[in-house]
């Protein structure tokens, strides 16, 4: 992963060695000079050339045309771009989007990181024991499809009914009849639930599979030199698993960017929109334009600015962990 | 104040009083404090499981009436029956005849076994090219596979979809599978475990005269097993629950699979709830035996692949 991370920013370390503990790991040419590479990467060469580049150029030129179905075509020069910097429901969709990501990363993955910390301080031997244990339970959400999950939420949050209104109603007394889908106001906060539930067992899994890397011995020595649990948190835990730090929160920035199915199931009946526009993302928005109302050159229009989008949060992302290492 | 007030009152209470017992050597109040959070966590994260059994099994008439199961005085026929998945499994007419929901679940197994092995044999070959040899234009086309996981799929779709309607490939599940064949992405989770695996292995095996595909099937396949287990997992999960494509791709009613089936049962039309959270718990089922199976080596895939990023 780290090779993802890097070669993005065109450092040229692609073998891992910066960890250091492994000895470099060259390809061995000496003894093969052949095609076989080639011939080994033919398979997805051929396929990604007929599914992914080719659809690839076709919506990259789609966005210049204003379409009506399959058949009209006509071209549009910028107007497509013009006319989203200018489209309200467009403007409201990508702000969704972004709030959206936020959550997933300054709440998600902060709550992720301290569960999967909880996991892994558990030193006697039948936590160590138990801790497999609850991985799983933690983990098992991710098991259910979308799809799934944005019905089943749909359901636990009813008013009244709903297990969650319930239980909040039990705990501290108000919020039985909270319309969560109907509210404008409550449809992020659902979303978010919701991801919660299902996203940060995934991410647990993660962390703790670093945690479990970073040299026990430094934090001991930190804290016998008399570091704070924050410093040492701060200091050495953290610094140690930032590789894995980076590569999570690209994939849940790239994840959250991509968010739809949940949205779509969650808020059938608005067709995934949510009352007044409360949640819709981008790729809802997309979705609408391009295969329900049949304007794909608009529809690849926005495309191109998620994916755009995408590039420049990961790349700054990046930077800015690149900034805060020296 | 009420039970459930009470008891998370007094579950927390039990802290300080362990704290205050031995302040010189907190570990067990705050072991104690850890085991409760995450007890608490798992009950939170778990409750919706619980709920959904509950919930497939339920009459129609009480779906509301109880959060969970009816108290045991309640359980009959009439509150708990089977009549969500008798509903589910009910043959649908169509214009291809009558389907039954085994055809859905067979398209859907039939669908993600493919993709998952040919992901698997492409990613991990491809993957093995990647890390273990130097060739022309391998820079060229990392990162050419870096930019394309960031091109959102739902924006090829329509392109790919105008292909598939001239090629007289729409509405086939084959077709559909091509189509979600490769991933830059596992690729990239391969390269990497590959890394790992010494050159003197491979070196050996030239040596001995093993061919090019024999090494990478015969010493270096066997030795990223917990990579190809988590990776079968995740693919395994991605495309068991897939929506978005194939609900675009495939048309016939006995074309279709598991989730778009159940998708159905919640409509502007018509809201079967129970017939719906049946569906789900039935799909729910063969994941979690292969996450069961697989338990091991995907947490060990997982580590791999992310502790040495």
């Amino acid at each position: 992963m780290q090779s993802v991370v890097e070669l993005e920013a065109g450092t040229s370390d692609p073998s891992g060695e910066a960890l250091g503990s492994r000895p470099k790991a060259r390809p061995p040419r000496r003894y093969y000079n052949g095609k076989a590479p080639y011939v080994f990467l033919l398979p997805y060469l051929v396929l990604t050339s007929i599914f992914f580049v080719y659809p690839f150029l076709r919506a990259v030129a789609l966005a210049f045309y204003q379409t009506n179905g399959p058949r009209s075509k006509v071209f549009v020069g910028l107007d497509n771009f013009v006319f989203l910097l200018q489209d309200g429901v467009f403007h409201r969709a990508l702000v969704n989007t972004i709030v959206f990501t936020c959550f997933s990363i300054f709440l998600q993955l902060p709550l992720a990181l301290g569960l999967a910390m909880l996991l892994n301080s558990g030193q006697s031997r039948w936590e160590r024991r138990l801790k497999g244990f609850f991985r799983l339970m933690l983990f098992a959400p991710n098991l259910v499809g979308s799809i799934f999950v944005g019905v089943m939420f749909q359901v636990l949050l009813m008013p009244r009914y709903g297990l969650v209104n319930r239980t909040v109603h039990a705990l501290v007394g108000w919020g039985l009849e909270k319309h969560w889908v109907e509210d404008p106001a409550l449809v992020m906060p659902a979303l978010v639930l919701t991801s919660l539930w299902l996203y940060v067992g995934f991410n647990m899994v993660y962390f703790l599979a670093a945690l479990q890397s970073v040299d026990k011995e430094l934090e001991q020595a930190a804290r016998i030199d008399g570091a704070n649990p924050w410093q040492v948190f701060w200091n050495v835990t953290l610094p140690s698993i930032r590789h894995v730090v980076i590569f999570v929160v690209i994939l849940s920035t790239v994840g959250s960017f991509n968010l739809f199915e949940l949205p779509l199931a969650m808020l059938n009946r608005t067709n995934g929109f949510g009352p007044d526009n409360a949640g819709l993302t981008l790729i809802t928005y997309l979705n609408e334009i391009a295969y329900r109302s049949g304007d794909l050159g608009l529809g690849s229009a926005v495309g191109w600015v998620v994916a755009l989008l995408i590039m420049g949060v990961s790349f700054l992302q990046f930077r800015v962990s690149k900034v805060s290492e020296d | 104040m009420n039970a459930l007030q009470l008891t998370l009152l007094v579950l927390f209470a039990v802290f300080p009083i362990l704290y205050l017992r031995s302040p010189k050597r907190p570990a067990l109040a705050f072991g104690y404090l850890r085991g409760l959070v995450l007890t608490l966590a798992c009950i939170a994260v778990m409750s919706p499981f619980a709920w959904l059994i509950a919930a497939a099994f339920k009459d129609k008439s009480v779906f509301n009436e109880y959060i969970f199961f009816p108290p045991l005085s309640e359980w009959s026929t009439k509150t708990m029956n089977l009549n969500n998945f008798r509903r589910l499994f009910a043959g649908q007419t169509s214009v291809n005849g009558s389907v039954y929901f085994w055809q859905y679940l067979l398209n859907s197994t039939v669908y993600t076994t493919v993709t998952t092995c040919l992901q698997l044999f492409f990613a991990s070959l491809s993957g093995y090219a990647l890390s273990k040899y130097d060739f022309k234009g391998k820079r060229v086309l990392m990162t050419f596979m870096i930019g394309s996981t960031m091109i959102p799929g739902v924006l090829l779709l329509a392109p790919v979809y105008k292909m598939f309607v001239d090629l007289k490939l729409i509405d086939s599940i084959p077709g559909l599978i091509v189509t979600g064949a490769v991933s830059a992405y596992g690729i990239f989770l391969f390269r990497q475990a590959i890394m790992a695996v010494p050159n003197e292995i491979i070196d050996a095996g030239r040596m001995d005269g093993c061919s090019e595909f024999g090494i990478y099937f015969k010493l270096v396949m066997p030795l990223v097993k917990p990579m190809s287990a988590a990776f079968c997992m995740f693919v395994f999960l991605a495309q068991w629950n897939a929506f978005f494509a194939p609900n675009i791709f495939l048309q016939s009613q006995n074309n279709l699979t598991a989730p778009i089936v159940v998708r159905n049962y919640i409509s502007l039309y018509q809201q079967e709830y129970g017939v719906f959270l049946a569906g789900t718990l039935l799909a729910i089922i063969p994941p979690a035996i292969l996450f069961f199976a697989l338990q091991k080596e995907f947490v060990a895939g997982l580590s791999a692949g992310a502790v040495k990023g």
